[in-house]
């Protein structure tokens, strides 16, 4: 352990090493690095370290306590886990980028001011885009570069909510903020981006499920995470994240039960599960903010292994869609059982990690007797089940056999999705193990008969409900289809809107631009023969060099906008 | 079935859905009745409703399903809509 040496930075310069290494080397490299930072972070005492002078500011480079120690140590097992996945194709660009991504995860989790955190912030979006770019389809290109627009929109304006909250309190230091501030609420909207809000979201159905199988895996850990944390330290009770958080539970579920891409229906997912962990901010308190650390860290594992397997089934299917999969339980039971592991623990199933972590999110709930909200959780978490728990296992791996008969999934894959399996299930039945790493002292036990036997019957019924409409044929069947979500505003409204309407304008910046050409030169000519006769020259003079300042704007704007 | 290897087929055989069908409504009857048997510390008065979550489950999965349909109907498009 070297004292007061950011684990992040051994991740982020560790990583640009990666492309150095022959095989067999690179192999034994890139699982060593994410292990080493490990160590150095488990090791490490709390505290503020690395401080660094800027100006007149102190930037705290290195902060590590309760629960940025949480973040920091799953984000380090998700980039284990998520290189070792990888392994299977020799392309250097996921265990690159893939570190590089969870280096700057991580030393955005341990930025105790906003300025590390903006510039960490950025570095996750401008890494992680090369997961999408590695899939190199024409489609996956045009989706990084919507994925990236977007990332790098909620940077600039986490930077603008600095500055603005800079002015205000003439601090940096990033702590619990106030959003009574013009400052506080862009910082706000910065961080409900990344945590994918209702209407702000659709950047990650839109883009998750276009990238490789590996980037899939390492893209669903960190980015969204990341936010739940920086909301959670810097907005922790806010009253507004229970209603956000609540909303984000439920909306997502229907998208999910008709959607045909089964990597998309899990974005969905993954969604509806930062709706909890943003419910649990909001509330604030003790068992709540731990609910919401732990659920981020049992969910970053679970919705891995579900990533994984329908990597593994993208990888050897050669697609992901519901609509053309079926039976591939014949072919690859060892995913088939992964996948069902992680189903399981997504649904909160008692023994699986789900459950000891979401139960304390909607005990806190509970506590504080918002009936609305509870009932809301409650359905989403029945919802969450029918089609993480029921309709990803199904459609892949049992359903109607599509006749596809493939091979299971590559060695280096079933490691990865076997220690992820273990984990899910080691959480769950020694929750313990868990509670002991989370921010506050956890007073709570989620094994109780009357937890145990109320969530068995929710997601019994629910199970009931999906049989009973399977049998009836009530039930939605797979097709191949698109369904509009709020990407429609910017992938059809205003590409089909801003281009002619674009048309329309450089139209009238040439013809602007003849006009002002044509008379400028007339008001030369005359400046230049009434400079010839008149003494009032300088003013003169200085209307010719506002007026060939104007004509080079004019020259340069346009120009500008051919681009 | 000439295949050298021989494919594990148990999951395509009707009576053996047909046995997973049954287990399922013995342990949905059996969790409906476990309502008598232990104490909720109820929170909200809804609780208190005997089998209200397994009923609650049930009934908005089914809710849920058919919204989802009804959606079907305003938003799905072809697969290449954005190409």
């Amino acid at each position: 352990m070297i004292d007061g040496l950011n684990p992040a930075l051994i991740l982020i310069f560790g990583a640009l090493l990666v492309p150095l290494f022959p095989q067999p080397w690179r192999t034994a490299y890139v699982i060593a690095l994410p292990l080493v930072s490990m160590l150095q972070l488990v090791l490490h005492p709390y505290g503020s370290f690395a401080e660094v002078p800027l100006y007149e500011m102190t930037l705290e480079t290195f902060r590590l306590d309760g629960l940025s120690f949480v973040f920091g140590l799953i984000f380090h097992i998700a980039a284990v886990l998520g290189v070792i996945y990888a392994l299977h194709d020799d392309d250097p660009v996921h265990p690159t980028a893939g570190l590089l991504y969870a280096g700057s995860a991580i030393g955005a989790a341990f930025a105790g001011d906003l300025v590390t955190l903006f510039v960490y912030w950025e570095l996750t979006a401008a890494s992680s885009v090369f997961l999408i770019w590695a899939r190199r389809t024409e489609s996956a290109f045009k989706a990084g570069m919507r994925y990236l627009i977007i990332q790098i929109g909620s940077g600039v304006i986490l930077l603008a909510g600095l500055v603005l909250h800079y002015n205000e309190s003439g601090s940096i230091t990033f702590a619990a903020m106030d959003l009574d501030t013009v400052g506080g609420k862009l910082i706000f909207l910065a961080f409900g981006i990344k945590c994918a809000f209702p209407f702000l979201h659709n950047w990650l159905q839109d883009t998750y499920p276009e990238a490789t199988a590996s980037g899939t895996v390492l893209l669903s850990a960190f980015t969204t995470k990341l936010a739940v944390y920086a909301l959670a330290r810097g907005y922790a009770g806010t009253d507004m994240l229970i209603w956000i958080g609540a909303a984000m539970t439920a909306f997502p579920i229907f998208y999910a039960v008709i959607e045909n891409d089964l990597r998309r229906v899990l974005a969905y997912s993954l969604n509806n599960q930062l709706g909890f962990m943003v419910v649990g901010i909001g509330i604030g308190t003790q068992l709540s903010i731990n609910g919401a650390a732990a659920h981020a860290f049992c969910h970053i594992l679970y919705k891995a292994l579900l990533f994984m397997s329908m990597g593994a089934v993208l990888l050897r299917a050669g697609t992901c869609k519901g609509s053309e999969l079926g039976g591939l339980y014949k072919s690859m039971p060892f995913t088939t059982v992964c996948c069902i592991i992680g189903a399981a623990s997504i649904s909160a199933f008692p023994l699986f990690s789900g459950f000891v972590s979401k139960s304390m999110i909607v005990s806190a709930v509970a506590y504080e007797h918002l009936t609305v909200v509870w009932l809301m959780l409650i359905f989403a978490s029945a919802g969450v089940f029918h089609h993480s728990g029921i309709k990803i296992p199904y459609f892949a791996f049992f359903a109607h056999d599509s006749g596809i008969r493939c091979e299971e999934a590559p060695l280096s894959m079933r490691i990865a999705m076997g220690i992820t399996a273990a984990l899910c299930i080691g959480i769950g039945v020694f929750p313990g193990l868990l509670y002991a790493i989370l921010p506050y002292p956890v007073d709570y036990v989620p094994y109780t008969t009357a937890h145990v036997i109320t969530q068995l019957q929710l997601l019994m019924y629910s199970a009931l409900a999906f049989t009973v409409m399977m049998v009836w044929k009530i039930y939605p069947p797979e097709l191949r289809s698109v369904v509009l979500d709020t990407d429609w505003f910017y992938r059809r409204l205003l590409a089909r809107t801003v281009p002619p309407a674009l048309d329309a304008v450089f139209d009238r910046v040439y013809h602007a631009q003849a006009y002002a050409l044509t008379t400028t030169i007339v008001a030369v000519k005359r400046a230049g023969s009434a400079f010839a006769r008149s003494a009032l020259a300088r003013d003169n003079q200085s209307t010719n060099m506002v007026t060939w300042a104007v004509l080079a704007l004019a020259v340069s704007i346009a120009w500008g906008m051919r681009g | 079935m000439d295949k050298k290897t021989a494919e594990n087929t148990w999951f395509d055989k009707p009576e053996n859905v047909r046995k997973i069908i049954w287990a399922l409504g013995i342990v949905c009857a059996a969790l409906f009745l476990a309502d008598f048997f232990y104490h909720k510390h109820a929170h909200f008065a809804v609780e208190n409703v005997f089998g209200f979550y397994a009923l609650y489950g049930f009934i908005m999965c089914v809710l849920l399903v058919l919204a989802a349909k009804l959606m079907r109907v305003f938003l799905m498009r072809d697969e290449d809509y954005y190409d």
